[in-house]
């Protein structure tokens, strides 16, 4: 009789790459829900219309690349298109998460030759083209709690129509990081800020819960094995470490180091974007001082460039250096001079 | 998941011994209770018996039985060639019917040359065993050869000839480690012979000892085998050993290679591509421990082992105690046969086994398990998706190589860069294609790339060798040249040094034309004993004149 051969290892397989984005997709649902209820139904509709514009992407050139299009089912496009949404704010025109996606997917993922190839994050660099390409529509973070209902949203995000008795202005405001930036440039002190509705229990208002949730998350995924450890902390320990030493100099103008921990897209960055395995570092030791690069390049960006965040760029900074970080990082080889 | 990689865990010391850990490793469904409860069986003696003539590392024994040959059980049929070798005996008595190549065990369906064996249902040896021998007051040396002789070799899969890694004088060895850590799910070879035969286990690794004259002695046993253990510990109260101890070790795959192993007990590292000797360490598996009782106290050679036939593929799970050479499809069939839906035949375990594509293969020293399962308890790998460096390979490998780089370069045929990340000291224990949640078929690459550097140096030593043949023979010619233009010159200045008096010249020219003269004269001279000649004989010589002067003139007018 003829039995069938296949090579070894023969016990069946334990994971899979789906299985492993369904996990990823779970974890940021506690944050998704926290935001859509915060900002309204914007980010479900931005959600939406990233995830189905990655998803249609990704089947096209997978079909113009004479690729199985059943690899549009390992989920990857579709995480990359909910990364993207969630860091937009919810109040953008329809075009804003088609257009990022459409370069995430199409041009920062499948011209380098899709999944595994990509040397950048596609999700950040789709998010920092909107950034450079259309800063004003990238600003218009809701007034949280004061959101609009579902078919009002809809006519906006659609349209240009806004319900009558409001307008952009009196349903947007600045991010509290946004805010103190603005403030600090006017000569106010941190000490002078404080009590005022920007600063939340431990953070800055609104923004920490939305960090705190996908904390949650994030560590939910460390515990299911998906992500590793060394990217996460890293990143966290670098930004709260260089916002530690500036914070002690002068308390008054650089923010407490919690505040920068759960500001923005610090927990999403750390846990759910820094982390895309295949444009960041692969060994161990890597991965750490990667997280740390990105942690630090963060908080210059946020502290003293142009932008007040600076997750999308500091991560894509990191993924330039990540092979020669790779390269230098190789772990000692069992049995080899130590 | 949860049974993935489990390199944060550390193991609960059952001894005094601080144990170590490896990086990586996995931790495995057993699936032994298949068989582990089951007493080892007879296997029988096979009508025919194929017995390879290479079952170790190292040069094929030399076959010294011819085709129409009567052998006895234990009769050497192959004798060692070189020192990293060893001796093949016939397994039962009967008549070697062929010598020939035929298919062995290998993962390519390999043909190589057999001794084929038909029995004759006796099973006798020529002279029943001595008493046993009195080791304790052999030589090492002598005992050594002993084990050479008995063609034992690692019993534990990788078939290291015994004599080798014992033999190694040049160091002093500190430790002798007897790997009784059966890592690889389903196989229970091991832990039945401990279970059965413990005592002749003990008295094999006193002989080790005594071989190797260690200063320590250690049985290292995996924590998942208590009914083992307990056998064990109770041979060694019974002989109130106090030389020997045993420690207890947590189940983790790989813990049973061998490097491993001694990571895990002493802490140090076996050097890349070295032996553990050089650390002063040597390392046996029981299996082998209890041949080498069989070799020096009961003095017959390596001539059967325990496998374990099992999986959901077999009607009986089964320990079998087999003659070297039984055809697998025997095996199986005292294992009750296949069941329906068998679909993989598997040599050895799921996790380093390969799977063969029919059961007409012999058992050889180093099969430890047979294992036969249906689509349901080992589905057809799926599809591989491309790898997206998630890296989970690098948390599990237990050598600390990065199995994602490695595949890269395997993969783009970059042969030196994998060189560079260490390809060879991959182990092949397919930790890194258990965990990859891309399914790509990593083991397979690593052999692959493997195989390609050996051909790779394989051809360049050819090449080395062409070459140097084609510049020795360029120095050859030139060298020739050379002596030919010395002595030209030489000549020439001889001639040049006294060309200038015309006397020796003259005197040259005289002596030439001298010799020229008297060979005229001698031709010239008159044939002897012509004066009374017939006239018939006169006419002949005429004649041939003639026909002389003919022949001149034939030569002059061409």
């Amino acid at each position: 009789m003829e039995f069938k051969t296949y090579s070894s290892p023969h016990l069946p397989v334990s994971d899979s790459v789906p299985a492993m984005m369904q996990r990823v997709l779970l974890a940021l649902l506690p944050g998704i829900v926290y935001m859509i209820c915060i900002f309204g139904w914007g980010t479900l509709i931005n959600i939406l219309l990233a995830g189905l514009t990655a998803l249609v992407a990704e089947a096209t050139v997978l079909k113009l690349r004479n690729r199985h299009v059943t690899t549009l089912l390992d989920g990857s496009a579709l995480v990359t298109g909910v990364l993207l949404a969630l860091a937009l704010p919810s109040l953008t025109p329809w075009w804003i998460p088609v257009i990022g996606s459409l370069f995430a997917v199409v041009i920062a993922k499948q011209l380098y030759g899709g999944l595994g190839y990509n040397p950048f994050n596609p999700a950040m660099a789709g998010y920092v083209v909107l950034l450079i390409s259309f800063p004003l529509e990238l600003s218009l973070w809701p007034v949280p709690g004061a959101g609009m209902g579902f078919s009002d949203t809809l006519v906006h995000v659609f349209g240009t129509g806004l319900p009558a008795d409001q307008t952009l202005d009196t349903l947007t405001m600045a991010t509290p990081m946004d805010d103190i930036k603005m403030r600090l440039g006017l000569s106010e002190t941190l000490s002078e800020m404080q009590g005022s509705a920007l600063f939340g229990s431990f953070a800055g208002a609104t923004w920490e819960w939305i960090n705190l949730w996908f904390l949650i998350g994030g560590l939910w995924l460390l515990q299911m094995r998906v992500i590793q450890w060394q990217i996460p902390a890293g990143m966290l320990g670098g930004l709260a470490f260089i916002a530690f030493v500036f914070y002690a100099v002068n308390p008054d103008v650089y923010t407490t180091p919690i505040f920068q921990l759960f500001s923005g897209a610090a927990m999403l960055g750390a846990f759910f974007i820094a982390t895309d395995p295949v444009s960041a570092c692969t060994t161990p030791r890597g991965r750490l001082y990667y997280g740390m690069g990105i942690g630090l390049l963060t908080y210059i960006i946020r502290t003293w460039g142009g932008y007040p965040e600076g997750v999308a760029f500091a991560v894509l900074l990191m993924n330039m250096a990540a092979p020669t970080i790779d390269h230098y990082t190789r772990p000692r080889v069992f049995g080899h001079e130590k | 998941m949860a049974d993935s990689a489990a390199s944060f865990r550390r193991p609960s010391p059952s001894s005094s011994t601080r144990l170590h850990t490896f990086h990586g490793g996995l931790k495995l469904a057993g699936h032994r209770e298949l068989t582990a409860a089951r007493p080892i069986l007879p296997a029988g003696v096979p009508p025919l018996l194929t017995v390879p003539l290479q079952q170790h590392i190292g040069t094929p024994a030399e076959c010294l039985v011819a085709p129409g040959d009567a052998v006895f059980k234990g009769q050497l049929i192959a004798r060692q060639v070189g020192i990293i070798s060893a001796p093949v005996h016939a397994p039962s008595s009967g008549t070697v019917v062929a010598v020939e190549e035929r298919p062995v065990p290998h993962p390519s369906g390999l043909l190589a040359p057999c001794i084929i064996i038909e029995t004759d249902g006796l099973d006798r040896y020529r002279d029943a065993a001595d008493t046993a021998l009195d080791y304790a007051r052999m030589a090492p040396g002598a005992l050594c050869d002993l084990i050479r002789e008995a063609g034992i070799v690692g019993l534990g899969g990788a078939g290291f000839p015994t004599h080798v890694k014992l033999g190694r004088d040049k160091h002093s060895i500190e430790l002798l480690l007897i790997n009784a850590v059966e890592c690889e799910p389903y196989i229970a070879c091991d832990n039945r012979l401990l279970q059965e035969r413990a005592d002749e286990v003990l008295e094999g690794v006193r002989i080790l000892q005594h071989a190797v004259q260690p200063q320590n002695c250690i049985i290292a046993i995996e924590d998942g085998m208590p009914e083992a253990e307990a056998a064990l510990r109770t041979a060694l109260a019974a002989n109130n050993e106090t030389d020997i101890s045993v420690v207890r070790i947590p189940e983790i795959y790989p813990s049973g290679g061998e490097r491993q192993l001694i990571r895990i007990i002493t802490g140090k590292e076996v050097p890349s591509q070295g032996f553990p000797a050089e650390i002063g360490i040597v390392c046996q598996n029981v299996g082998t421990a209890a041949a080498v009782h069989n070799a020096v106290i009961r003095q017959q050679p390596l001539l059967s082992r325990i496998v374990t036939v099992t999986g959901d593929g077999v009607a009986r799970p089964q320990n079998f105690e087999t003659l070297i050479g039984t055809p697998v499809s025997h095996l199986v069939a005292c294992a009750g046969g296949y069941t329906q839906d068998v679909e993989r035949l598997l040599i050895g375990g799921p996790m380093m086994g390969y799977a063969v594509a029919d059961d007409h293969i012999p058992v050889t020293k180093t099969i430890n398990c047979i294992l036969a399962v249906s689509h349901e308890e080992m589905p057809a790998p799926p599809p591989a998706q491309p790898c997206i460096r998630c890296g989970k390979c690098t948390e599990v490998c237990p050598a600390d190589l990065l199995p994602q780089q490695l595949y890269w370069y395997a993969h783009s045929s970059n042969l030196d860069a994998a060189q560079d990340y260490s390809l060879f000291d991959c182990i092949e224990c397919g930790c890194c294609a258990y965990v990859c949640p891309s399914h790509i078929p990593l083991v397979q690459y690593y052999r692959h790339a493997k195989t390609e550097i050996w051909a790779r140096e394989k051809r360049t030593h050819a090449s080395d060798l062409a070459r140097q043949r084609h510049e020795a023979r360029l120095s050859r010619l030139d060298r020739i040249k050379q002596e030919r233009e010395a002595r030209m010159a030489r000549k020439k200045q001889a001639l040049s040094a006294d060309g200038g008096s015309s006397e020796i010249k003259k005197a040259t020219i005289q002596a030439a034309l001298e010799r020229v003269k008297r060979k005229k004269e001698q031709a010239g001279m008159a044939p002897k004993n012509v004066d009374n000649l017939t006239a018939e004989q006169q006419q002949l010589i005429a004649a041939a004149d003639n026909r002389r002067r003919q022949k001149n003139r034939g030569n002059i007018t061409e």
